[in-house]
């Protein structure tokens, strides 16, 4: 379409882009302010020279960091949380979406299953109800009251059950002609079809137990079971550093660059699969939210 | 949204026992594949629901669900009778509605303003950008904030500094501890509307646009009776969808930027709930407490459910 390019038509488009980038910025100077704190020395920090570049630059609060094995130790957790949570999440999300993609008529169960998950989502125990049954399961400081609660995400379902309905039946037809059954179909064609929505899940649900920290600070009660978030949650909420740093260790290094370079390791991850999650997130979320 | 019917092989002849039977043999392993989950809700979700009958007992641990003794509406009554109940309600709805509508208006004025650039890579950049911080966790944003909006020595402060600005303690008083709370939401999650209301923007008939200029309407009037009609069965269904927030405020951000000084002006339903529970140890009442958020919610999201099916058609299921 041809644009008038009137005066006020391009007074317009420099405001535009003006707030837009300003917008822009403001998501992004936090971070970089925090990256800048995290690479710079400490005595430039507790001077307040620290804008958006590192002054002075070092490397001392990641050696600090690298030394720590407390913290070692907490990223270890969360990436085999990550990683078991997610594969199981998905699994699960897949073989239960594949009966409830099914039609009524040829899966009368279906609509008994919908609902038995469906009111899951309008009604939980709460808080306490969930710690004394996870309690009652002997699983306090076990890396499976990470996993197991969540497991079976309804939403995640939701998502999965629209894309394999949006596969043409023909596929399962034929293939039940051809004597294949329901474990088949499951496995050798629709798994393979819908890799794209597998993305989708799997990313959303990294980034959900990357993410995740109240449910460690509940239901771990030994710190150093604690995954990551949980880990810098209690360092960042608790100004206290002299039970988590050595005096030695103190005089080189700030707790406050040493939070910031945490803080900036913790959120790496994330930083490295978004390009991913952007890709794949927009899809999802527009399937997911504006589908008719 | 269920399509039309269609008939596989094995129910051409329906009514026939033996091809019941033969049906139930094919359905088995759908049922199969839906047991792990089945079981697993079950235990993670039903029996927890099981737990809600703590709101009407004196529970003590040791004793159990069926030992402990039952007192009634009692745990509701202390409710009712907390001095910052009433408080803590008024927090939870103010800060969740102000986060509700600040942050739509927000995403709707980012999608419309980010919908007249032309420029695509500018457009990607500013979107990348923007919708960042929704995938970092609170800790890290929390963590961030704490940094630099602190009054010793954070940047925020250091900049307002140069403007001859007071410190502020925006994590520290009541007058401004919601407005933070509000502004980082918004900072967090705008960027994520944005994309489903850009989404919706692009999806405008082009040629809607082309015959109103040709008609002689300018871009403002292709906005007004163009664009927001274009947009706005996706506003009031989005709208109606977030009614059932309307009792969460935010518990993660919440329980990691407050501190018992804003406590008059930032404690919500949900860190009273923990506190109550695993500070206070009154599982009783701290289970009461949120049944009744928990019930209200549900209301609210079935109220919204049926509004979204009856003016959209849009179902969950």
């Amino acid at each position: 379409m041809v644009e008038p390019n009137s005066l006020s038509r391009k007074l317009f488009h420099a405001a535009n882009y003006s707030i837009m980038i300003a917008l822009s910025l403001f998501c992004l100077l936090p971070f970089i302010h925090i990256w800048a704190i995290s690479f710079s020395d400490s005595a430039a920090v507790n001077g307040g020279l620290v804008k958006l570049w590192p002054v002075d630059f070092n490397l001392d609060a990641y050696s600090y960091i690298l030394g720590d094995s407390k913290f070692g130790s907490a990223f270890w957790i969360s990436l085999q949380r990550t990683v078991l949570g997610t594969l199981i999440n998905v699994l699960l999300c897949v073989l239960v979406a594949y009966p409830l993609s099914k039609e009524s008529t040829h899966f009368p169960a279906r609509s008994v299953y919908v609902w038995y998950f469906m009111l899951t989502m309008l009604i939980g125990g709460g808080l306490v109800p969930n710690y004394m049954a996870i309690k009652a399961y002997g699983l306090i400081d076990s890396l499976w009251a990470l996993i197991l609660p969540g497991a079976v995400s309804v939403y995640f379902i939701v998502l999965m059950l629209n894309f394999f309905r949006g596969l043409p039946r023909e596929l399962e037809e034929s293939a039940f002609v051809d004597g294949a059954g329901h474990w088949t179909i499951l496995f050798k064609i629709y798994m393979p079809l819908s890799l794209p929505s597998i993305a989708t899940i799997s990313l959303f649900a990294m980034v959900g137990h990357w993410n995740a920290w109240f449910d460690g600070l509940l239901y771990l009660n030994r710190p150093e079971n604690y995954p990551l978030q949980t880990f810098l949650q209690t360092i960042i909420t608790q100004p206290d550093m002299s039970k988590l740093h050595d005096v030695s260790q103190m005089m080189n290094v700030t707790t406050r660059n040493v939070k910031t370079a945490q803080i900036f390791v913790g959120m790496l991850p994330i930083l490295l699969v978004y390009p991913f999650l952007q890709r794949f997130f927009i899809k999802g979320i527009v399937v997911g939210s504006v589908k008719g | 949204m269920l399509r039309g019917d269609f008939d596989p092989p094995y129910t051409l002849q329906e009514g026939n026992d033996e091809m019941k039977s033969n049906r139930w043999k094919r359905n088995l392993p759908l049922h199969l594949m839906i047991i792990p989950g089945v079981i697993l809700i079950f235990l993670f979700a039903y029996i927890p629901m099981g737990g809600i009958a703590m709101a009407f007992q004196k529970f003590i641990p040791n004793r159990g669900l069926f030992g402990s003794e039952w007192v009634g509406f009692a745990n509701f009554v202390y409710m009712i009778n907390m001095p910052d109940i009433y408080d803590v309600v008024r927090n939870t709805v103010l800060i969740a509605m102000s986060k509700i509508v600040l942050g739509q208006f927000v995403a709707i004025m980012a999608a419309l303003l980010l919908n007249e650039m032309r420029n695509r890579r500018v457009v990607r950049t500013v979107q990348t950008l923007i919708y960042m911080p929704h995938f970092l966790s609170w800790v890290i944003l929390g963590g961030i904030l704490v940094d630099v909006l602190s009054t010793n020595g954070g940047i925020v402060n250091q900049l307002l500094g140069v403007f001859g600005i007071e410190p502020i303690f925006f994590l520290g008083s009541n007058s401004w501890f919601p407005i933070t709370l509000i502004a980082s939401d918004i900072w967090k999650e705008f960027g994520f509307s944005t994309i489903i209301y850009l989404a919706a923007l692009t999806s405008i008939n082009p040629t809607l646009y082309e015959a109103a200029y040709i008609d002689g309407a300018n871009r403002w009037k292709q906005t007004l009776h163009i664009t927001l009609p274009g947009i706005g069965p996706i506003v009031v269904l989005l709208a109606l969808l977030s009614l059932g927030n309307v009792l969460n405020a935010g518990f993660e951000q919440v329980f990691m930027l407050y501190s018992p000084q804003v406590y008059r002006s930032g404690d919500i339903i949900d860190t009273m709930v923990y506190r109550i529970g695993f500070q206070d140890f009154q599982y009783g009442v701290s289970t009461a407490v949120n049944l009744f958020k928990s019930v209200i919610s549900m209301v609210l999201i079935i109220i919204s459910y049926r509004l979204v099916y009856k003016i959209a058609n849009y179902r969950i299921f």
